[in-house]
Formats: C-alpha cells, sequence, structure tokens
C-alpha cells in the first residue's frame, strides 16, 4: 500500500464555508456494490501477479492485503482463483492455521457464494474450505449420514434457503416452513455436530394488497416478513446463528440483492454482483465463532471525535456540539463509540496532542459525550501512530490484531496499514457525517452473544486502573495482593455462564494451554459424557466482579490419569495467582474422581508462548510429545497446594 | 464509445472472468470455443458486463445470443 501525498484533512473545517466546499463524497450508487470502507488498490492487476511469484508466506500475506482492497465481485473472483492455484503450496501455512470447514447447502444455485466467502474469510486471516451441496439437496443430505456431507464434517452449516421454495406454494404455511428449517438444524446439531448458520429469507415478492399487506394471511410477501420476524427468537432457542439477508435487502433496496431476470436465467437468488458482500457477511460470522472479532476501537481525537485541532484552536475552538452541522457529526461519532463501548467494545485514544490539551476536552468541554472514564487506554503523545498501538494493544493486554483504527488523517491510516497490516483501519470518507457509517459498515464487532460480562467490560477496565493506582502505591506484592482481598468462586459449567463459558473458549488466545475451540454443542457434548471435568471461575476483588475469567476442562482416562484438554484464563487477571489457585481446584477435585495423576497439554500457537512453561513450573513433569502437543504428568500423591491470596469457594464438588 | 473500446474494455473482463490471457474475444468467439465457459461463468460474464458497462440485457436478447461480435453489437447500441 502505497502513503498518500494528499496532505492531511486536519484544519479543513474551521468555518462553515470550509466544510461546505469539501463537499461529500457519499458514496454512489456504484461504491455501494464494493466493499467501500477499504482502501483502494490502484496497482490491484500487478499485486495479483507478484503475489502468485512470491514465495509462501509473502504470498499469503499479499493475498491478506489484496483481499482488504475495494475489490467487487469480479476482482473477488479473480482473486479466489488465484488464491486456489497457489492453494497447494499455501496449504503448509493454512493447515497450520487450522481452516475452518464450510458446508454451503441451500434449494438454489450457491456456486457463485463461495469465492465471496473464501475471500471475505482471507480478509480476516481466516482459511475456508468451502463444501458446495448438490443443487437443492439440502434436505437430503442432511438426512443422509452416508452422504458427501458427513465425509465432509463441516465445522460450520450454512443454511441458503431460498424465498420461493419456502414460501412459493399457497400450502406452505409459516408454520411448517419453519418447523422444516427446525428439523434441519437440529439434524445438523445432533448428527454432524456443527454450528449452524441459517440465512434470513429475502422479501423477494411483489405485494397483492400493498400498505396492508399483513391483512392477507395468503400473500407471500406477508409470509416471509413473518417467517423472518419468527425466525429471530427460534434461532435463539436453538443455538443458531443468523445472516440477515433481509436486513441487507431492506438497507440496500432488494433490487440490489435480487434480480428477477437472473432467477428465471440461471436460479441465483443472491445476485452475483453481490457475491462479495454476502460472502463478507458471512466471513464475519465465521471469523465471530473463531473469535477473530476486533475488540478494541482506537480513536483519533483532532478532526475525529471534533472539528478543529484542540492543540492550535483552544478549548473553545474546537467545532462540537448542537447548532453546527461538522459539531453534530463528530458528536454522533462519539455516541457510537460510547454505545460501542457498552456493549462491550473497548475504546482507546491514539492522538499526536500534548497530554494536557487532549485531556482538557474531556474533561470541560460541556458538549463531550465521552468522558475520560469511558477511555480505557489514554495515549495523547508525539510518537508515531503504529508506536502508539503496540503500547495500547500491550496496556490492554489484547492482541494487536483486536485493534480497529480511526483516523481522518489519510497519511496516518497509511502509515498504520504499513507498519501493522493486522490492524483493521476503514478509509474514512472525508465528511465526519460519515464516519459512523463506515465504521458500522465494515462489520469488525460482529457479535453473537451478549454476556454480562460485556455490559461490564468498561467498567472492569475502570477497576483496572484503580488496582494500578493501589500497586503503585503498594510496595511489596504480597501486600499488594492481600489489599485486594480477593475471592475466587469456583463451579461447574451451567447454563446461565453457557454464553461466557463458549465466548472464552473461542477468544482467549494468550493464556491459554490448547487454544482448543469449541462450539456451544461441543461443550454441551463434552459435560454430559462419563469423567468429564469443567469448572468456571469468577473472581471478585474490593473494587468489584471481574465475572467469569478461568475455565479448565478435562476427562478421566482408562489409565487413572485426568486429562486437562482445556485450560484458559483471562489476561485482565494476570499475575494474581488466580492460576495456581485453579490448579489447587483442578486437583482437589481430581482426586475427588480417582485421579492418580494430571496429564497437562501444551499447544503452541502464535500468540500462547506466555504459557509454554506453565506446567513445568508448577512441578509437572516431561512425558512426551506428539502432533505438536507436549504432555506433562503430575502425580497426585506429590501434590502440594500453592499458597495463594484469596478465599477459594467450590460449588458442586461433593 | 468506439468498437475497439469495447473490445478493449470485452478483453479485460474475459481475462477476469476465464482467468485466462490467451482468451482474446473476437467477433466469432462463442461460449464453445473456451474450455472454461460454462453456464455459470456465463452468468459472471454477462453480469460483469453488465456491471462494468453500466448497461442492462433484456432476459429474450441473452436468450438469442450467438457470438462475441452480436454482444459487442447488443453492447454498442445500448450505449448509444
Amino acid at each position: 500500500l502505497k502513503a498518500s501525498t494528499k496532505s492531511p484533512a486536519k484544519s479543513s473545517y474551521y468555518s462553515f464555508e470550509a466544510a461546505n466546499l469539501e463537499g461529500t463524497d457519499l458514496p454512489e450508487n456504484d461504491s455501494r456494490n464494493q466493499l467501500w470502507w477499504l482502501p483502494h488498490n490502484l496497482d490491484w492487476q500487478r499485486t495479483v501477479e507478484s503475489a502468485q511469484r512470491s514465495d509462501p508466506q509473502s504470498a499469503l500475506e499479499q493475498f491478506i492485503a489484496l483481499a482488504n482492497s475495494r475489490i467487487d465481485f469480479i476482482q473477488t473472483a479473480r482473486l479466489d482463483r488465484a488464491i486456489q492455484r497457489a492453494e497447494t503450496w499455501l496449504r503448509g501455512l493454512v493447515n497450520a492455521a487450522k481452516p475452518i470447514r464450510l458446508a454451503l447447502l441451500g434449494s438454489c444455485t450457491l456456486t457463485h457464494l463461495s469465492p465471496g466467502i473464501r475471500i471475505g474469510a482471507m480478509r480476516r486471516g481466516v482459511w475456508v474450505d468451502v463444501y458446495e451441496g448438490g443443487y437443492g439437496m439440502y434436505r437430503q443430505e442432511i438426512q443422509d449420514k452416508q452422504s458427501e456431507l458427513y465425509q465432509f464434517r463441516p465445522d460450520v452449516l450454512l443454511l441458503s434457503i431460498d424465498a420461493y421454495h419456502l414460501v412459493g406454494t399457497k400450502d406452505a404455511t409459516v408454520a411448517d416452513a419453519l418447523q422444516g428449517l427446525r428439523d434441519c438444524w437440529r439434524m445438523a446439531r445432533d448428527n454432524l455436530g456443527c454450528a449452524v448458520i441459517q440465512q434470513t429469507v429475502l422479501p423477494v415478492f411483489p405485494p397483492l394488497m400493498g400498505n396492508n399487506e399483513h391483512r392477507y394471511a395468503d400473500s407471500p410477501a406477508y409470509r416471509v416478513a413473518k417467517i423472518n420476524n419468527l425466525i429471530r427468537d427460534l434461532a435463539d432457542e436453538e443455538g443458531v446463528h443468523l445472516l440477515s439477508a433481509d436486513v441487507f435487502a431492506a438497507n440496500d433496496g432488494i433490487a440490489e440483492w435480487h434480480d428477477i431476470s437472473l432467477w428465471h436465467r440461471s436460479k441465483q437468488e443472491i445476485h452475483p454482483r453481490v457475491s462479495h458482500l454476502y460472502g463478507d457477511q458471512v466471513a464475519r460470522i465465521l471469523a465471530a465463532i473463531r473469535g477473530r472479532s476486533r475488540k478494541c476501537l482506537v480513536l483519533d481525537l483532532d478532526n475525529t471525535l471534533w472539528g478543529g485541532v484542540i492543540g492550535d484552536d483552544g478549548l473553545a475552538g474546537i467545532t462540537l456540539g448542537q447548532g453546527n452541522a461538522v459539531g453534530e457529526a463528530h458528536l454522533a461519532v462519539q455516541r457510537y463509540a460510547l454505545d460501542l463501548s457498552r456493549r462491550g467494545i473497548i475504546l482507546a485514544v491514539s492522538s499526536k496532542n500534548d497530554e494536557a490539551n487532549a485531556l482538557e476536552a474531556f474533561e470541560k468541554h460541556p458538549e463531550m459525550i465521552l468522558g475520560r472514564q469511558d477511555i480505557a487506554c489514554f495515549n495523547a503523545n508525539w510518537d508515531d501512530k503504529p508506536s502508539n498501538l503496540r503500547d495500547i494493544a500491550r496496556k490492554l493486554n489484547i492482541g494487536i490484531d483486536s485493534l480497529v483504527f480511526i483516523d481522518d488523517n489519510p497519511f496516518e491510516r497509511n502509515l498504520v496499514r504499513a507498519e501493522l497490516p493486522e490492524v483493521a483501519v476503514p478509509e474514512l470518507p472525508e465528511d465526519p457525517a460519515l464516519y459512523v457509517e463506515c465504521i458500522a459498515a465494515a462489520g469488525y464487532f460482529e457479535g453473537l452473544q451478549i454476556t454480562s460480562e460485556d455490559k461490564e467490560r468498561g467498567t472492569q477496565y475502570r477497576m483496572n486502573a484503580a488496582r494500578d493506582l493501589l500497586r503503585d502505591s503498594t510496595t511489596d506484592m504480597p501486600t499488594y495482593l492481600a489489599s485486594l482481598q480477593m475471592e475466587l468462586r469456583c463451579g461447574l459449567f451451567d447454563e446461565i455462564a453457557m454464553a461466557r463459558i463458549v465466548q472464552l473458549i473461542n477468544k482467549t488466545n494468550q493464556f491459554n494451554l490448547t487454544t482448543r475451540r469449541y462450539t456451544e454443542a461441543e461443550v454441551k457434548t463434552a459435560i454430559v459424557s462419563g469423567g468429564a471435568l469443567h469448572l468456571q471461575f469468577r473472581l471478585l476483588d474490593r473494587f468489584g466482579d471481574n465475572g467469569i475469567i478461568g475455565l479448565v476442562m478435562g476427562n478421566m482416562r482408562s489409565d487413572g490419569t485426568l486429562l486437562i484438554d482445556t485450560w484458559l484464563m483471562s489476561c485482565r487477571v494476570l499475575g494474581r495467582q488466580v492460576e495456581a489457585a485453579m490448579l489447587n481446584v483442578v486437583a482437589k477435585k481430581a482426586k475427588l474422581m480417582g485421579a492418580g495423576a494430571l496429564v497437562g497439554v501444551f499447544r503452541a500457537t502464535a500468540k500462547n508462548a506466555m504459557v509454554k512453561d506453565l506446567y513445568k513450573n508448577f512441578g509437572f513433569e516431561h512425558a512426551g510429545e506428539a502432533e505438536g502437543e507436549v504432555f506433562w504428568k503430575l502425580s497426585l500423591d506429590s501434590f502440594r497446594e500453592t499458597d495463594v491470596f484469596m478465599n477459594v469457594s467450590i460449588e458442586g464438588l461433593q | 464509445m468506439t468498437t475497439e473500446e469495447i473490445y478493449r474494455r470485452l478483453t479485460e473482463i474475459f481475462h477476469s472472468i476465464f482467468d485466462d490471457q490467451t482468451v482474446v474475444p473476437t467477433p466469432e468467439l462463442k461460449a464453445g470455443d473456451v474450455a472454461e465457459w460454462d453456464s455459470v461463468t456465463h452468468i459472471s460474464l454477462i453480469v460483469a458486463i453488465e456491471t462494468r458497462f453500466k448497461i442492462k440485457f433484456k432476459t429474450a436478447e441473452l436468450e438469442s445470443l450467438r457470438n462475441v461480435g452480436h454482444l459487442v453489437d447488443m453492447i454498442a447500441k445500448k450505449l448509444s
């Protein structure tokens, strides 16, 4: 990516005239068919050819960068073919990242959707192997355990059922249609053991009544609306994720998504022209299932959160607030950021400013929606932005690939893209009124569940800041830990905590011994099997409740050892002896189950080096290696509990 | 737009859709002459032409399509 030579857009919004002259660059109709939040790559064609000639590691990086440029469906198909051709020599790298096996099943032509899905996933650094079901054979394939679908063993099943199939005949009632879908979901869950994504129904039918279509119960248009209405609760009951095609059509117009002449000609319900947008939406869900959604929004200040430059214009000179269109646009950015933080997205600031000037706006400007307490990490200094982004990730204990960076300045954006390609950097339009739409359209924060931990996250980061203050004022570690008055509550997995448990399994990267990802269905199956060990840990202290911060899953083996399949902990509570307390509980429980020894497994990933020697440090002995896994063994006779500075309460252990 | 310009743009589209630099659209070229030109890529090709030239074909026009020369005539007529 080339750095733009265009001068930074700072100082563009001093006056009403200036803002007006900038004009709006509202995306044209054409560019709505593109991934308009991504930057153009003017040298696209040449970069594809260069990637095809590179060594595997470099090629993969170039392919990911190409997928992250503003491409249409033709370029998406072209890139997909280039990658498919390169597949044999990329496979080693790809297998190391464990591809997602996606079965694409439905009632009409779907072949044209696969490239967009694969490239959408590649955009997020995820490789997808797609299995395309036979035309219209979705029900038979799900029913038949001998089918190719079963041999494929999908991780995820995507059901794309067209509206004509679902309600095309007058006899097909809404209840029948929903029950038919539910039967498929249940078979997939019980027999294939995979996660299910159901596409909602495209509103393709013309009205027969008009504004009051709902008064004619047999109307196909009304039945589609009703199915879409009821399918939300039904999917939640069954643990199925939705791909909200009806919402895409509502946003872009059904004509963008469906072309009746193409339906007649080729039975494609989804228009090929938007197949890459469809694929990007599917990929968002796949990435979210993998725990790859972004976690943190890093905001620039000048001309991003307010108009103007606080250091030059002063507190009274910046444009922010009611009565001025530009000021209101920046307020809307703050409002959206605050709403995201309430949903569990961490907010950070990276701004080239004297810290005192930057803080003054937060503390004194009456129109500010965001307060200093909403920002988990506030970096206002004169270092370059990539260094600041690295620093923010380190302070928050999250990966650099969890960050989204928002800056009005094209120079800063391009610098970050070049230095830290793993950071998501949307190509903000010039008009601040469109910033929110751009951030939202990019779908970086795709979420599948809201847990109480999500809603409390802002509070938890504030508590962390309070703990840091206490630690700085306390001289030695034991005194500090004792002063926290920690309480670790341990219990078995339960339904109430299931959403959080699945989220932790799929999101935790650093303190995670095996990084095995499980779907909710897999967790539920695992915990009812005989000899299973499953423990959740919640940590409280004098500053509040940290929520569920750790999990252990294991199972008794015939040789009388207890194998620890999964051990993970949130990095929020590192350095507080929680891991030692967890092991104490595991040992106690294992003895109760009659185990003679614990066997721990370590599987190295790019991110879990911090726990490489964890078992060794707890006195486990090396007990062999196989297929990238290192085994560690600890006899329970010789196990001595570690003293920890916390009260431990255990529920549900006999 | 001149016929040459239409052929130039069409060549780019053909290269993208068939991912093959050796496929050159000539007036006599037909679907049967190109290995990758099946019913699926045909739809992609038509939609790509519609998108890039900002035109729309009628269902019946596509049913009657004979060869690339015929296609170019139709594009030229729609652009004029």
